[in-house]
């Protein structure tokens, strides 16, 4: 009943079943092994990804039909030219609730002990959970991206800076992923994990310009408006997809996207860390 | 050199004091039973042992890996399985096998052709490729099980491995445990049961809000709380005081017959329970008794506890700190 590892060298593989292997390629093997099961659960519970779609599609179809009559703003052609962006980049971000919910999850049933107790490289359990967030996160991109073009959105600027758009658009996506990654392991229960994840992103994508020009808005909002890193990605991609020059705002997204992902990724790691002591 | 060692083991919470340093050490291929009743400290003691809380004093070695210095080396050595089943509902049993294996750093091949043989031999080979989510509780504790068993640990570690299951589940997980020790596993696992701890264990440590108070064998620790006793109904209230006089002969010594002449009932102590109901029936039967019921009752945690500690196992008790000086197993160094 002794399965003793007696390996073939072929692909990384330890020598001894009790030697812990490290370095990079076992830390990026076990974080695309952590990777893999919320993929093949995703794959498994495909409501969950059908839902998580519907949401952003239901919301070009109705900003871009219900306010596009009524809304112009100055220097595009149409509304959609300018909303569709900002839904791009609203469902992006929103969609990184779920590596907190999911996180909640794993921590409430016991599994994040499991993998604890587990000679992987812990930091691949957080790890493993963003990047599946962010396949995840493309998927939804290119399906909202397919709508978009279905009601007359088009990538003005040609393909390079769309492509580059789009990764701008990941990289927050993936940065706001570690926000939540910190509040999934901060929070007690998974309903709390859900509220506590969507509550802020409301101001946050509602005061910026994803849907109106700031200038609309009361003279003591615009100022948050204009300083909201949310306000700087959306004008960075749009300016991109309409072939706009978007000066400054793809360094200072970035910038932001970076920023973001090192703190709370560092916060994150700690507080995994933490929960042993 | 003992498979696990655990020297003056103690955590706090707060002013939660819930290891007060628990010493105990495991032989390889032997099975260690941790009795105690709620929040005696039994998960803290089973957390700290399996890096994943760190003593605040202490020391926990692990088949010759100190946990705290090295807890990756540590984890390549151990099984978990946890209180509460820790399997991933959305996965199948084979999926959450595989993946554990793989997190073990085996080949995926080698991976897979484990988790083919744990789920036939953990009886689930037919639900194998079922999403865990439509899994019973027993089969969750058997997955849960056979994931710990994937990489063959040095040591396995079971938290309460039969609470919240039915009898027959229960029974199951009995099997299933002593297929492990058959096979030579060294074994940690804890229990609120005395009768769990005797059936599985070689040797059992029981902890009360957090310090061991006693140990040793089941046998041992039986007898501290009185061993076995019998208990006798006779028809006649008037008879039951005569009960204990007709049986003086096979009482053990220095444990009173509790007599209770209301429910017209006599617990006697009996040095030994070989062939008792017949002996004790044939004996009344001669001194002209009339018995209605002899029942063997065996000693439980709580009467080792109400003997050990002058307390029932209750998890909200206060513990006087110098307790256990009765026991006939007394905890003399647990530091
Ligand atoms: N994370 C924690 N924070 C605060 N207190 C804790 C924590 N974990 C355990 N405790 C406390 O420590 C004590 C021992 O708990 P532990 O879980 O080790 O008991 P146990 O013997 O496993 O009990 P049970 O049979 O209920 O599982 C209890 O009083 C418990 O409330
Ligand atoms: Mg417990």
């Amino acid at each position: 009943m002794t399965a003793t590892a007696t390996p073939t060298r072929s692909g990384p593989v330890p020598s001894d079943r009790h030697v812990v292997p490290t370095g990079a390629t076992w830390l990026a093997r076990d974080t695309w092994t952590e990777a893999t099961r919320h993929l093949t659960a995703t794959r498994r519970n495909p409501e969950l990804l059908v839902f998580a779609t519907i949401q952003p599609i239901m919301f070009v179809v109705l900003f871009v039909y219900v306010f596009g009559g009524a809304i112009q703003i100055p220097g595009f052609a149409s509304y959609e030219q300018f909303v569709v962006p900002g839904i791009f980049a609203q469902t992006i971000v929103f969609g990184s609730a779920f590596t907190g919910i999911g996180i909640a999850e794993d921590m409430s049933k016991g599994f994040i002990d499991r993998l604890r107790s587990l000679p992987m490289y812990p930091s691949a359990v957080l790890l493993g959970r963003t990047f599946s967030d962010l396949l995840r996160n493309i998927f939804t991109f290119f399906i909202m991206l397919i709508v978009g073009l279905f009601v007359g959105f088009r990538l003005e600027g040609g393909l390079v800076d769309a492509a580059l758009a789009t990764l701008l658009l990941l990289a927050f996506a993936y940065a706001f992923s570690w926000i939540q990654a910190l509040i999934g392991l901060s929070v007690k229960s998974v309903e709390t994990a859900n509220s506590a994840g969507f509550m802020w992103m409301f101001p946050l994508t509602f005061i910026s310009s994803a849907f109106v020009d700031p200038s609309t808005m009361p003279g003591w909002l615009q100022p948050v408006a204009e300083h909201n890193p949310f306000t700087i990605v959306t004008n960075a991609t749009r300016a991109l997809y309409n072939g706009y020059d978007p000066g400054m705002d793809v360094v200072w997204s970035l910038v932001w996207a970076a920023g973001i992902t090192v703190v709370f990724a560092a916060l994150s790691f700690r507080k995994f860390t933490s929960n042993s002591k | 050199m003992p498979a696990v060692i655990a020297d003056g083991l103690v955590k706090s919470f707060g002013d939660t004091e819930a290891l007060r340093g628990v010493s105990f050490e495991i032989e390889r291929a032997s099975v260690l039973c941790v009795l105690g009743p709620n929040g005696a400290g039994k998960t803290t003691a089973v957390r700290i042992l399996t890096t994943l809380l760190r003593p605040d004093a202490g020391r926990a070695v692990v088949d010759g890996i100190d946990v705290v210095a090295d807890p990756r080396g540590a984890r390549a050595r151990i099984g978990l399985t946890g209180q509460y089943a820790a399997v991933d509902e959305r996965l199948t049993g084979f999926e959450n096998l595989q993946l554990v294996g793989r997190l073990f750093h085996m080949r995926t091949a080698q991976a897979r052709s484990r988790a083919r043989e744990l789920l036939e031999r953990f009886s689930l080979t037919d639900a194998g490729d079922r999403a865990v989510k439509g899994y019973s509780g027993g089969m969750r504790r058997r997955l849960d099980i056979a994931m710990s068993l994937i990489a063959d640990p040095s040591v396995l570690f079971l938290d309460e491995p039969t609470t919240g299951l039915d009898p027959r589940s229960r029974l199951q997980m009995w099997d299933v445990i002593d297929g492990l020790v058959a096979d030579g596993t060294t074994l940690l696992l804890t229990t609120q049961y005395l009768d769990e701890a005797e059936r599985l264990a070689d040797d059992i440590v029981v902890i009360d809000n957090g310090s061991v108070i006693a140990r040793g064998t089941a046998t041992q620790l039986k007898s501290a709380s009185g061993g076995d006793r019998v208990e006798v109904t006779v028809s006649d209230r008037d008879d039951v005081d005569r009960v204990p006089v007709v049986l003086a002969g096979s009482l053990q010594a220095g444990v009173e017959p509790v007599l209770d002449h209301a429910a017209r009932q006599a617990t006697l102590p009996m040095s030994s329970t070989d062939h008792v109901v017949p002996r004790v029936v044939r004996s009344l039967d001669e001194a002209g008794i009339d018995v209605v019921d002899v029942v063997v009752r065996r000693p439980t945690l709580d009467d080792v506890f109400l003997q050990l500690t002058g307390h029932r196992a209750e998890n909200d008790t206060d513990a006087d700190d110098d307790d256990s000086t009765s026991a006939a197993v007394p905890e003399g160094a647990a530091r």
